[in-house]
């Protein structure tokens, strides 16, 4: 880290711009824009806010390729996060967002403020945060850092979480090799709020006063959005300064006030300072708004003494806001954070120069176009090559994985932590604080109903980057779909998506082709079932000696339960119901958690996804479900039927199961072909279901007995206590967490 | 009846409480400022809600203990009111020596959030006379400090007096004797862990939690009319 301040002429001769992530051209740029060149404060700020991380330089090209708007749509991308209307006057507001960088060399508080700062981008819009969720990448559970990243990430959730009063109410995690080195942490939170309450971060009206709020700033996370826009080097552990610390007493605090504020009419604009602090917060409202900002940087609550102007512009200290409140009125504004112990400064006004300008110790510190730093960030369109892997891999035919024992196979898949129960996760997040969730962690798709209403909304995360891997655009599809199937299981019509893009480092050509092939991917399945993309955030360079990720999009989707009656468990739920499975397995297994622990490796062609066939038995399930005619519903993802089908017992009722197949026992069992459900139905309603759903089939029944036991072709090859089953799926994460390397 | 919701910096069930006691059950509640100037005497009863006061710093509850409410708190509760502490509460009621014992970490030193199955070990209180003795109810709990602890007088002491309320069917924390849920010696100041409130609605997984609190309304209803 620099430590002390040096000349203009001294930034250009030594390059010093290249330490903060400026390239040759942007310097240039830079100059060219201010006239001169930028001082050392002023050259900070252009880095951070043309950081991949605030600008999406890279990236943006691509995101105007999603579908941004829907009838439901009330604010797409832009904000803070976006807004989909449910009815009655009343919308739900969500974003998803990366803290993998950081949560990589301090997993507790990389995670914990990655939940800090997401629930900032939903309150700063007005909504009252009712339900969090996140999407966990690791390594496989076998080395000590990996168990270490994954039980620190997990405590450092569950840390701030729990004590801001939201609950978890869902999330997934996946273990991959290529998350070795780069964990993944994607934070999601979900708000509510009345239309007429939607906030917007605009610095509007000159002459109003800009008010700070929050605890001081320190000298934390500098350049943290930097940090985030590079490889993550192998002395990471240096930047661990660079690593916010997060206080969620702070947080909760700063909800209830803020949430009190907003009802004020005094209020015309409110931000969170998020990445890059307090430069992005001011410029960007600044520059939404069409107007200017200057701030006098002493009057900022500092932590810390001597604090250079630069470190206050670049600080990442977390739950700060910042407001901008109508002239006369600041100390009505002030009283309210004064009520919750916060502190609350008026720093500066709105101008109609549309200047950032920054004033220290009486002195000028920084003097820059509003435009250049949030409009006018450079826009970079990188060169795309198809990877000779992704060729072979689609020349190669569906090989059929060997498999010798399918039962000893099925108890071998409940224990790959992938599918393994995640209770050793979710237990330790308080999943039901705000008394609305009708279907927690665990379930196919969170559900939480709204208070006083006969309605809810399902939530869920999902994303599987294996296929992606194998095959970019058809993964892309698939991962929208998937999401799609949980929430329409849960009894919701899928209203929306936000998306959390986790990618390598897109100047290598490859990994662009694949961000590209991705997003194509996406943006056809959002069209075709009809969830726009409504906000999100971009996560490169996750990559370390010179390995990437796994492609790895996670959607987050927000779905619409229009009678509570309509809500379906995933469950069995009595002896005597009729199983159905629909549509046919086809020997796919390119990706497959089967080929994973045969093979050891992941190859050939990702699993097809027919768009018309997957959003005709969506619809058609969601039909049936709301006839109320479906007892339950689970789609069929990782490890195929037969795990679905163990799943569906694991609910403590001494369910049993008895299924008839025809076919490749390995297929049936095992396959991982799209656009699947298992359902159970009364036998009364057998005809109406039937009548209703084109592709279901009759498989067998739900027993008594305790028992899962399945035939194919008249052949038993499998005949196992559900019980036991289950201990084996539910212990399967702690074994391996005690278990020495 | 009319309930006050004690909220102070950091509680997150009070809007919880407040639902149930208001929505759910019918009766009267007031959200309740710790540093607004307010008269407890004017309600019947009061409630002090889960959350993580003054972010559990020093202490779970401990800083929430000293603040001037509880004096106010400690003045009802010598007149008799029903006082409810529920986890963290429960925690600030130890803390204020309204009840003996103390909360430690969980056993397994990790926060805890499930449904779980108790035993009303004692039903002749003003807060659990709808139930049955020994009968078996489902709340949830969500804490990282409910491990009950007290030493042998006390403990021997809680059992003369029938202070145990509520016993853990299986013990998630560590807890001494299963100790779920204690009331004070005049059985009028109800601590307890697991989340009543959070079990008043079939969509929520249990209703368990209504007679609680509509044992309390019961009570009180009768004392009044009895007064």
């Amino acid at each position: 880290m620099l430590q002390t301040e040096i000349s203009p002429e001294q930034i250009e001769e030594r390059k010093v711009y290249r330490e903060m992530g400026l390239s040759d051209e942007e310097y240039e740029n830079v100059k060219k824009i201010l006239g001169r060149r930028p001082n050392f404060t002023e050259t900070g700020i252009f880095s951070v806010m043309w950081s991949e991380h605030c600008s999406y330089k890279t990236s943006k090209p691509l995101l105007k390729k999603f579908p941004t708007k829907g009838p439901h749509v009330l604010q797409g991308p832009g904000e803070g996060a976006g807004v989909v209307d449910i009815g009655d006057n009343e919308a739900v507001v969500f974003k998803i967002e990366s803290h993998n960088h950081p949560s990589a060399v301090e997993p507790y508080q990389g995670a914990a403020t990655g939940v800090g700062g997401i629930l900032r981008d939903i309150f700063s819009m007005g909504a009252r945060p009712i339900a969090s969720l996140n999407s966990l990448r690791f390594g496989n559970l076998n080395t000590e850092r990996t168990k270490y990243l994954f039980s620190e990430v997990v405590s450092g959730i569950a840390g701030y979480g729990n004590c801001v009063g939201v609950p978890t109410v869902g999330g997934e995690v996946q273990f991959d090799d290529c998350y070795e080195e780069n964990p993944l942490v994607n934070a999601m939170s979900v708000g509510l709020i009345r239309h007429d309450e939607i906030q917007k971060g605009q610095a509007k009206g000159v002459g109003n006063t800009v008010i700070y709020a929050g605890p001081p700033t320190g000298r934390d996370g500098i350049h943290g959005a930097t940090f985030a826009s590079d490889d993550l080097a192998e002395d990471a552990d240096k930047d661990r300064p660079s690593v916010q610390v997060g206080d969620p007493f702070m947080g909760k605090l700063q909800i209830e006030a803020c949430l009190e504020v907003i009802k004020s009419d005094a209020l015309v604009g409110i931000q969170d300072m998020g990445a890059a602090g307090l430069t992005s917060s001011a410029s960007e409202m600044a520059s939404k708004a069409g107007t200017g900002i200057e701030m006098n940087l002493d009057l900022v609550p500092q932590r810390e003494e001597n604090m250079t102007a630069y470190e206050m512009m670049l600080s990442e200290s977390q739950e700060r806001m910042l407001l901008v409140v109508k002239k006369g009125r600041e100390q009505e504004i002030i009283d309210v954070f004064t009520k919750y112990g916060l502190k609350a400064v008026a720093i500066g006004e709105v101008i109609e120069e549309k200047v950032f300008r920054i004033k220290h110790h009486g002195e000028v510190v920084a003097d820059i176009p509003v435009d250049a730093l949030a409009e006018d960030a450079p826009v970079y369109y990188l060169p795309s090559e198809e990877p000779a892997y992704f060729r072979e891999f689609q020349k190669m035919e569906n090989a059929i994985p060997e498999v010798e024992n399918h039962e000893k196979m099925l108890r071998t898949l409940l224990q790959q932590p992938t599918i393994a129960s995640k209770e050793w996760v979710y237990e330790k997040y308080d999943s039901m604080v705000q008394t609305n969730t009708v279907a927690g962690p665990g379930s196919d798709a969170a559900v939480v109903r709204i208070k006083g209403r006969d309605k809810a909304i399902a939530i869920t995360t999902d994303g599987n980057s294996r296929y992606i891997y194998l095959d970019p655009e058809t993964g892309g599809k698939i991962a929208v779909a998937e999401a799609a199937r949980n929430i329409v299981c849960s009894g919701a019509t899928p209203l929306a998506i936000t998306d959390g893009l986790n990618f390598g480092n897109p100047t290598n050509p490859e990994i662009y082709w694949q961000m590209e092939k991705t997003v194509d991917g996406m943006s056809a399945a959002c069209e075709k079932l009809q969830t726009p993309v409504i906000g999100g955030n971009v996560s490169l360079y996750n990559q370390s000696k010179g390995k990437a990720i796994f492609p790895t999009p996670i959607v987050g989707m927000v779905g619409l339960i229009e009678s509570l009656e309509h809500v379906t468990p995933s469950f069995f739920q009595e002896a005597g119901d009729l199983i159905y499975v629909i549509g046919d397995a086809e020997a796919e297994f390119g990706g497959s958690e089967l080929q994973n622990v045969v093979n050891g490796k992941y190859e050939g062609k990702a699993p097809a996804l027919d768009l018309d066939k997957e959003a005709k038995r969506q619809s058609q399930l969601l039909k049936a479900i709301r006839s109320g005619i479906v007892v339950s519903a689970h789609d069929i993802a990782e490890g195929g039927l037969a795990v679905a089908l163990a799943e569906k017992l694991f609910s403590g009722k001494n369910l049993g199961a008895e299924v008839e197949l025809a076919g490749n026992p390995t297929v049936e069992l095992f396959s991982e072909t799209q656009s699947r459900f298992i359902v159970s139905v009364k036998p009364e309603n057998k005809d109406a279901f039937e009548a209703i759903v084109d592709d279901a089939k009759q498989i067998g029944t739900v027993t008594a007995s305790g028992e899962l036991v399945i035939h194919v072709d008249g052949e038993e090859v499998v005949n196992q206590s559900a019980e036991q089953l289950q201990a084996l799926w539910k212990g399967a994460i702690p074994c391996r967490l005690k278990s020495k390397e | 009846m009319k309930f006050a919701v004690i909220v102070f910096p950091g509680s997150n069930c009070d809007r919880d409480m407040h639902y149930a006691v208001k929505d759910v059950l019918g009766a009267e509640a007031e959200f309740v400022w710790y540093e607004d100037e307010c008269d407890l005497e004017k309600y019947d009863g009061i409630l002090i809600p889960g959350g993580f006061s003054y972010g559990d710093y020093l202490r779970s509850g401990a800083i929430a203990a000293t603040a001037e409410i509880m004096e106010q708190v400690k003045e009802q509760a010598e007149k008799g009111k029903p006082v409810l502490g529920v986890c963290n509460g429960f925690q600030i009621l130890t803390e204020a020596g309204l009840l003996p014992g103390a909360l430690m970490r969980n056993k397994d030193l990790s926060f805890i959030c499930r449904n779980q199955r108790l035993v009303v070990e004692n039903n002749e209180t003003m807060f659990t006379s709808q139930y049955g003795k020994g009968q078996i109810v489902q709340f949830p709990i969500a804490h990282g400090e409910g491990n009950y602890f007290c030493d042998e007088d006390t403990l021997a002491e809680l059992k003369r007096n029938n202070q145990i309320v509520f016993t853990y069917e299986s013990n998630p924390n560590g807890s001494v004797e299963n100790i779920a849920g204690i009331v004070n010696k005049e059985g009028n100041v109800l601590g307890m862990m697991p989340h009543p409130e959070r079990a008043v609605d079939k969509w929520l997984g249990s209703e368990d939690g209504i007679r609680l609190f509509q044992s309390i309304l019961e009570n009180w209803r009768k004392t009044y009319v009895a007064n």
